[in-house]
């Protein structure tokens, strides 16, 4: 049975000659680099456009020539408050990450672990907030935030932003606890641990590979926010980076200053495209751990 | 406590016990009382924060879609501290005095809807029909294709606003001169084009982890049998992955329905052409006319969950992953690595 299986297989990939072959792998490769391409130069065109000079700022060369700082010299213009945006983002992506992740580890935990009443009714639940429209929270927070005086604070733009951040790092770290074998816990449970010793000391080591992935993906979702952080804010200190980039405005009100809105753009996209190609394999795996069971 | 004790084993489905409660507590049945005082202790943190970022802003704005907007009184020249209650008049308004604005509004968002969502579809499967194929060079791959998902939104719309100024990229390139970022139709494409770029490739990663867990066998009997690659394509590819296409899609769908930022930036706000529901919502809101706003809100909100309901009834999209998860814990706990 096994034999005429694999000399019928052998049979019917032959029949390619290998020029074929060759002519077909070629042509993948060429789709693969046309897939990578589109993709990225987009991408490109925002770095080159940076590097150009204000004088030259319509040329539509591939390279630019001369290259100049100028505008990333424009960008860090105290008058511009980049700086302070920036900082901003950080604060409120870094303190909205950490927050999510603890509460959602645990949650996670119990999602994957232990059996309880309501189990699928609370993933249903937390699944269903992630897919909420965001316009629909923020409506209400900005009127309640606007009478407790919160517009133009830290919590203002992180209470919030908890609603998106919370449900990614749940659902995330619950496919990921899944995956983890029960025989830890209870080799843990067997050798004298209580429950929570064994999480504390066998699970958040093991799966801090995961706790990491999670806390990467959720930045990234907190830092590319811009809804919640352009309607409750009206200050440009309080500015987060995309809004205070969307707000630049140029020498004169009439021109759009696309060389340093193009300059802060690479700046602000830099840290994720250096996250994103140190951790890649890590990103697809826990992006696709929901989509692909 | 006059509990009745449901017996293990039995799903805790539909109990006649209020919503709230078991959503809030947790309660045992199955586990040890232990394990689920554990659970309780463990979830009700997660579940509290939800409460109040999630559950209590949405009855707020149900409530606040009632009041109309306070400010001058026609009738004694004072401004009024407090909002009137105006009932169901900020609906009414949607059918009468503000409708054609939110009309406007709920078909652009429809429009961005379908289209980007469908080509996204189909540039996605693509993308990740070829990436399969390729077996070298599959880490430049995605980390290539991961860089569009990670470029935030609203940089992306600036990008794509250079991009399509009329001295820009795009012009230059079609030869033409078209003033994409202006009022019209090509306003339309211009973010469709934008959109599509962002997170098409997110779809095309989607899918390759679903096609990857497909195990070779399948391939090779079709093959023994004859069928040829389109064939195999309709009758193999798409119904295996179709579990894990459907929720991606329904998760596009969801992102797409809520689109703010890429309109906002890349066109501009208040523009007719590309106005979506939530940038229509925001811009009430930001004027203070927080009623109108809610009520928007409040339709955007029901618009996303009854598409969301017909994916997960129609389409039978598996949301919670609990079946599957079920089956993968019977099969041994066995799960392929997507990552290879």
């Amino acid at each position: 049975m096994t034999t005429t299986l694999t000399a019928k297989t052998t049979a019917i990939s032959t029949r390619t000659t290998p020029v074929t072959a060759k002519w077909r792998s070629g042509l993948l490769y060429a789709s693969v680099v046309a897939v990578v391409a589109c993709c990225l130069a987009p991408f490109y065109w925002m770095l080159v456009s940076s590097l150009r000079r204000t004088s030259d700022i319509f040329d539509t060369s591939l390279v630019p020539s001369p290259v100049s700082f100028e505008n990333y010299r424009a960008v860090f213009d105290p008058a511009q408050g980049f700086g302070r945006a920036l900082l901003n983002s950080l604060v409120v992506a870094g303190v909205t990450t950490v927050l999510a992740l603890v509460l959602a580890t645990f949650t996670a935990y119990a999602m994957a672990r232990l059996e309880f009443r309501g189990k699928r009714l609370i993933l249903t639940l937390v699944i269903a907030t992630s897919m909420f429209p965001v316009v629909s929270i923020v409506v209400p927070l900005l009127k309640l935030f606007t009478d407790v005086g919160w517009i133009n604070t830290y919590q203002a733009l992180i209470v919030p932003s908890m609603s998106f951040a919370l449900p990614l790092a749940v659902w995330n770290l619950t496919t990921f606890f899944r995956q983890m074998p029960d025989e830890l816990e209870h080799a843990a449970m067997v050798d004298g641990c209580t429950r929570g010793q064994a999480f504390r000391k066998v699970i958040i080591p093991l799966a801090a590979p995961g706790i990491f992935t999670t806390a990467i993906i959720t930045f990234i979702a907190a830092w590319n926010e811009f809804l919640i952080a352009l309607s409750m804010t009206n200050k440009p200190d309080m500015q987060t980076a995309p809004v205070a980039i969307s707000k630049f405005t140029g020498a004169t009100t009439y021109e759009t200053p696309f060389g340093s809105q193009m300059a802060a753009g690479v700046l602000v996209t830099v840290p994720l495209v250096v996250m994103v190609l140190l951790f890649q394999r890590r990103i697809v795996a826990g992006l696709t751990a929901g989509a692909a069971k | 406590m006059t509990k009745t004790e449901i017996p293990p084993g039995v799903d805790a489905g539909p109990s006649r016990e209020p919503v709230t409660r078991r959503r809030l507590a947790g309660k045992p049945a199955r586990a040890t009382a232990g394990s689920g005082r554990l659970a309780a202790l463990l979830v009700s943190p997660t579940l509290l924060v939800l409460s109040i970022v999630v559950i209590y802003p949405t009855l707020m704005a149900l409530k606040e879609s009632l009041y109309g907007p306070k400010g001058l009184d026609p009738a004694t020249g004072f401004i009024s501290d407090t909002e009137p209650f105006v009932a169901l008049k900020n609906y009414a308004d949607i059918f009468g005095a503000a409708g054609e604005r939110f009309w406007n509004a709920f078909w652009n968002t429809t429009f961005f809807t379908v289209v980007t969502v469908g080509l996204e579809t189909v540039i996605g499967v693509a993308m990740a029909l070829i990436m399969h194929k390729a077996f070298r060079g599959r880490g430049f791959v995605r980390a290539g294709i991961l860089i569009p998902w990670a470029v935030p939104t609203a940089i992306s719309g600036l990008l794509w606003r250079w991009i399509f100024n009329s001295d820009g990229v795009a012009n230059a390139l079609i030869g033409h001169q078209i003033l994409w970022t202006t009022e019209g139709f090509h306003a339309k494409v211009a973010v469709i084009v934008a959109e599509v770029w962002k997170t098409a490739p997110f779809i095309g990663l989607l899918v390759l982890a679903g096609l990857q867990v497909i195990p070779k066998e399948v391939y090779e009997a079709a093959r023994l049998d004859g069928a040829r690659p389109p064939r195999q394509f309709w009758h193999i590819t798409l119904p295996l992955v179709k579990p894990a296409l459907l929720v991606a899609v329904l998760f596009r769908c969801m992102d797409a329905l809520r689109m703010f930022d890429l309109p906002y930036i890349l066109v501009g706000a208040q523009k007719h052409s590309v106005e979506t529901l939530s940038m229509l919502a925001q811009n009430e809101a930001s004027n203070v006319r927080f009623g109108p706003a809610s009520a928007y809100a409040v339709l955007l909100f029901l618009y996303v969950f009854l598409i969301a309901l017909a994916f997960v009834r129609l389409l039978g999209a598996d949301l919670v992953g609990e079946g599957a998860a079920r089956r993968r814990k019977k099969a041994g706990r066995r799960r392929m690595e997507v990552t290879a």
